[in-house]
């Protein structure tokens, strides 16, 4: 698309969103913290904007890698440990406990 | 085995990731599906499932799915010394908290003792949980509390952690800016429009020794706050507001530090998918 009818187009149709604020808006829009307005607008701007549909994609496979990222592994000596510690634990009475835990 | 149900709308299909299994589905019609979750014993099973491209997420399995305990039963077990609930609440958090403690402390060895000192209070402390906070959060509270305490102890809390709200909010508005032309007729465009990634699996990608030294290398350093929020909400998949109450952070400032975390990982991850400068 021709670059200044896009400018013109983004102006007037697409509710006055430049391409930085919807990178700025991208974790309010996944998170839907956007105003419906808001979230009209920046959709508005998606439909005329190949960059930042592409910048929206690119969030989202960010954060999918992230999801996938593997679990931190626990050595099992450490776990052993609390088991272990567990049982001791157990076998005490309920108030004989130390610190309170803050609830 | 459980299963979730979920909304597919016409004309789009779905690909099996990882631990869920489901077949290949074009739906002719929006459609209700089912999608079976094998649950591994020991392991969180997080499930996204691709859809055209673009990822949906199913909320992940908790840990009361897989005891098939509610919060008040588990935390009962837990009180009356159950030690298959204690063993098995253990496996699923250990390795969330280990990660999050990491961002506390030097070292590894010093987040392996900040995470078994979280469980001994919780035995602690578990007599006196009233429920006014999901246990989840209690939890993870017990962690930073204890995680905080050591890391002042080490003194790397003290350099990188209490200053870091200040580190962070000195940061500058965006850290996108660079990416936009900054005057005349075409300000606030992009300078190089972003390009589309090769739609390759989250999988196939992780396979990659280079792209996870990438993700490592940016989430390594980034600011401990943006470290915190970004490990919560994104890796391990803690809702918005309990990170909001595990952080103690307003739902603002979550979102901000979430948003320039995401940004630095998105921008050093760019050349290792494009392949190309971004």
């Amino acid at each position: 698309m021709d670059t200044n009818l896009k400018s013109k187009l983004m102006k007037y149709m697409a509710g006055n969103f430049t391409c930085r604020e919807i990178a700025q808006l991208v974790t309010d829009y996944l998170d839907g913290s956007l105003t419906l307005g808001e979230r009209v607008r920046f959709q508005l701007h998606l439909g005329l904007c190949f960059a930042c549909r592409n910048y929206l994609r690119q969030m989202k496979y960010t954060i999918a890698l992230l999801r996938q990222w593997p679990p931190e592994p626990v050595p099992p000596h450490v776990k052993e440990e609390l088991l272990k510690r567990f049982r001791t634990w157990k076998q005490r009475p309920p108030q004989s406990s130390g610190k309170p835990g803050t609830d | 085995m459980l299963n979730h149900f979920f909304f597919l709308p016409r004309g789009h299909g779905i690909r099996q990731i990882e631990s869920a299994w489901i077949k290949y589905v074009l739906c002719p019609r929006p459609l209700i599906v089912t999608v079976g979750l094998r649950i591994i014993p020991h392991s969180d099973v997080r499930v996204s499932l691709y859809y055209l491209g673009s990822t949906i997420s199913l909320s992940p399995l908790t840990v009361h799915d897989a005891l098939n305990l509610d919060e008040p039963g588990l935390v009962q077990a837990l009180q009356a010394g159950d030690e298959r609930v204690f063993a098995a609440v253990m496996d699923w958090y250990s390795g969330s908290l280990l990660r999050l403690a990491m961002s506390y402390v030097p070292s590894r060895a010093v987040a392996e003792e900040v995470v078994q000192e979280t469980w001994m209070g919780v035995l602690e402390g578990i007599h006196r949980f009233e429920s006014r906070s999901s246990f989840k959060t209690w939890l993870f509270r017990i962690l930073t509390n204890r995680a905080k305490t050591r890391g002042i102890r080490e003194s790397r809390y003290e350099s990188f952690g209490l200053s870091v709200s200040s580190t962070d909010a000195d940061e500058g508005h965006s850290t996108e800016d660079s990416l936009f032309v900054a005057e005349g007729s075409r300000t606030g465009h992009w300078i190089d429009p972003p390009l589309a990634w090769e739609p390759d699996t989250p999988e196939r990608v992780l396979l990659s020794k280079e792209c996870r030294a990438a993700i490592e290398h940016a989430i390594g350093n980034l600011p401990v706050t943006q470290r915190q929020v970004m490990t919560l909400r994104d890796i391990e998949g803690v809702s918005s507001e309990e990170v909001c109450n595990i952080l103690e952070i307003s739902e603002t400032n979550q979102r901000v530090l979430l948003h320039r975390a995401r940004t630095k990982v998105r921008r050093e991850l760019a050349p290792y998918i494009q392949g190309g400068k971004m």
